[in-house]
């Protein structure tokens, strides 16, 4: 009877100790990539896809035109020169775009940046395609060089007519492994 | 087998014991310690917020100060202090000899210490201890974080492993060892709302575990799952957090609910109004729990689909917890109330937390909320609902149950004195808060505009007069521990029902070595 007892009770606790790495697992394998992928299938947070890989680039909207202007952040404590070389392109859905972005490396050191792009409205994300980003890539610039990062998008034929005016942001981040810049950062603001 | 035998002497007896009443005596004196400790905090904030302009202490160290009152008040006072209830109260409410894993509760309870003994410790780190705020939001917790947050880490490890255990405990206790006869729905609703929470907490702690282990990598193995710069999205932390902080304030409110669902009844001298609509409220509120995370984060940008669904979601909680409302008022209507404390705690539970919950449903609404978001509006909110909820609720259970632990009644001038100070400290302190939040004044400051300074010299006051209650509600356990009128009825109330008041008073060490016969 005791022993039954006894065996029961573990039943329970052991059908509740799984529980717990199921949980622990269920963060890292379902909620990061379930949060991604509708993070990219609705355009939430701005967040665009990766490559687009082009179909023939055949019919050009021309009835309509849409202003894509461009934005070009620093993060905290990123020391690089960083804007676009063009601020506003009018553009027709369906055409090929070329444009570029400056970047420069004022500092003593080489140093690695990492691109990311937000667009608004984020309805948009999902239509905004780029065939080719300096965002895809880390770019590496060692002491004062420079660079002019090549960006070519289509805005596709299939934008809601709502939509007019698309912003395309980049915030450019500093990724030098030795993070000395990012202790710099927290001790100004310690 | 010596079934007589009583506790072991000294202080072998607190550090080995595997007696459910031992423990959950300790997990209460260990609770009211970190009630003193966070409450020491908030007497910090509140004492620099006085008056405007910057007085007595630093930006960073306020910072500091609100981060830790805030852990330590949630994860250390109000849950073990619940989880102490659970210990004393379970097996005798359902005639167990004892919780189910005894060695696992000694353990869960002693690693407890030691978690906040490292919180604590930041305090005296190089940078300070954590100060990005109790929801610890990335990256003000990872890039820009002291040194001492892979301390808060560990600790918050440990804090979840202690609080698994205590849970799987109780689930383990609730279903092998109920009395013959102690069917399901037989079952007092403290025993209810308790089996339910350590379902929430078995689910959603491994959350926090996962979310602070994210983390942790970040920080120091060079993940990016938070960081833009890396690919991933600050706004994923606030969506794994809240997934695990939404259900974590019902962990805090339903073990409160079911102590008021006790105290009601007993002075109101009448059963529970809607005894089965009690259970299947406090199920529909554990599962609602799981999907309305996200009317935190209204303001991080959702689609319009999003911020409705979230918005409509929460509104419906307000139905379950409704019902409950309802039936606690239905059970004192007509009742042959008496006003003793812990009944004086429970009638002031159900109207502040029904205040509570009203501007909970102010928040609710996305459009709105845009201009309460963290406001002090919010504050004064989330105080309605965990210190009028779950402190109340406590204080509530403790002067109920007190007689039944010790064989001793509390002073009962003393207690009513309690229980006033600390109602109209606690109005004064929040109450005009919810004015400071309308009208524009953020949370998490250590100084503010001067159109806000009356609303905060007014909280202060409040404020340190409820402080100074608490300190009265020490002196009154003691003393009723120590020089207490004996009480030997084993039903000490006179309306009291249920399975505990059927033992001799005080509790002896041991009860139920044979099972009950329950009708």
């Amino acid at each position: 009877m005791r022993a039954e007892g006894e065996k029961k009770v573990l039943g329970t606790t052991w059908k509740m100790a799984l529980v717990v790495p199921l949980m622990f697992a269920f963060v890292f394998v379902v909620m990061v990539p379930l949060y991604n992928l509708l993070c990219e299938v609705t355009g939430l947070n701005g967040k665009t896809q990766g490559q687009y890989t082009a179909e023939a680039a055949g019919s050009v909207d021309e009835s309509r035109s849409i202003m894509v202007r461009f934005v070009a952040t620093n993060n905290e404590g990123m020391s690089w020169e960083f804007h676009p070389t063009t601020e506003l392109l009018r553009v027709h859905p369906g055409a090929e775009n070329d444009t570029t972005f400056f970047a420069r490396n004022p500092t003593a050191a080489a140093m690695t940046a990492q691109a990311v792009p937000s667009i608004v409205p984020s309805s948009a994300a999902a239509y905004f395609h780029k065939t080719e980003c300096f965002c895809f890539n880390q770019q590496h610039l060692s002491a004062g060089e420079a660079v002019d990062m090549p960006l070519r998008f289509i805005v596709d034929k299939d934008l809601p007519a709502s939509i007019r005016t698309i912003t395309l942001s980049y915030t450019l981040f500093d990724i030098t492994p030795t993070p000395t810049a990012d202790k710099a950062t927290v001790a100004a603001l310690n | 087998m010596g079934e007589h035998h009583g506790p072991a002497k000294g202080l072998s007896r607190w550090l080995f014991t595997t007696n459910h009443k031992d423990i959950g005596t300790l997990y209460l004196w260990f609770s009211f310690a970190m009630f003193i400790l966070g409450g020491a905090f908030a007497m910090i904030i509140r004492a620099e917020l006085f008056q405007p302009g910057m007085q007595l202490i630093e930006p960073d160290f306020f910072n500091q100060m609100t981060t830790m009152h805030g852990l330590v008040m949630v994860f250390g006072a109000i849950m073990p202090a619940f989880v102490g209830l659970a210990n004393w109260m379970i097996p005798m409410m359902i005639g167990a000899p004892d919780m189910a894993l005894p060695r696992m509760n000694n353990w869960s309870f002693w690693i407890l210490p030691f978690a906040f003994l490292i919180l604590a410790s930041t305090l005296f780190m190089e940078g300070g201890a954590p100060n990005f705020g109790w929801t610890f939001y990335a990256p003000l917790s990872t890039t820009y974080a002291p040194p001492s947050v892979n301390y808060f880490i560990f600790a918050v490890h440990i804090m979840g492993a202690s609080s698994i255990m205590g849970s799987i405990n109780i689930i383990a206790t609730i279903v092998n060892l109920r009395a013959p006869g102690m069917t399901y729905m037989k079952m007092p609703l403290f025993v209810w709302t308790w089996f339910i929470t350590a379902f929430l907490l078995v689910a959603v702690m491994p959350v926090l575990a996962g979310c602070v282990t994210m983390m942790l990598m970040d920080i120091n193995f060079g993940t990016s799952f938070f960081s833009a710069a890396g690919g991933g999205d600050p706004v994923l932390f606030q969506h794994v957090f809240w997934f695990f902080g939404h259900p974590e304030v019902y962990i805090i409110i339903l073990p409160a609910f079911g102590v008021i669902s006790e105290v009601i009844p007993t002075f109101s001298r009448k059963p529970l109004f809607g005894y089965a609509s009690m259970v299947y409220a406090t199920a529909a509120i554990a599962f609602l729990s799981f999907v309305v995370w996200a009317h935190h984060m209204f303001t991080v940008g959702m689609p319009i689909a999003g911020e409705l669904y979230f918005m409509y979601a929460t509104m419906l909680i307000a139905v379950p917890t409704g019902v409950k409302v309802f039936n606690w008022i239905t059970t004192m209507f007509k009742g042959a109330i008496t006003f003793e404390t812990p009944m004086l705690f429970a009638i002031a539970f159900v109207i502040l937390f029904t205040l509570g919950g009203f501007t909970g449903l102010m928040l609710s609404l996305a459009p709105v909320d845009f201009q309460y978001h963290d406001s002090y509006f919010v504050v004064a909110h989330f105080h309605y609902v965990m210190v009028a909820g779950a402190i109340f609720g406590m204080s509530a259970g403790v002067y109920y149950w007190l007689p039944k632990w010790t064989g001793r009644m509390y002073n009962e001038t003393m207690a009513k004195a309690h229980f006033w100070i600390g109602f109209i400290g606690f109005n004064v302190t929040f109450f005009p808060q919810h004015f400071a939040g309308l009208a524009g004044m953020p949370r998490r400051i250590p100084d503010y505009a001067l159109q806000f300074a009356d609303l905060n010299m007014m909280s202060s006051i409040g404020a340190f007069t409820y402080g100074f209650s608490q300190i009265l509600f020490l002196f009154i356990v003691i003393q009723t521990i120590r020089n207490g009128k004996p009480v030997s009825d084993p039903k000490v109330w006179e309306g009291a029902n249920g399975l505990e008041w059927t033992l001799p008073t005080p509790a002896p060490y041991h009860t139920f070595a044979t099972p009950p016969t329950i009708k």
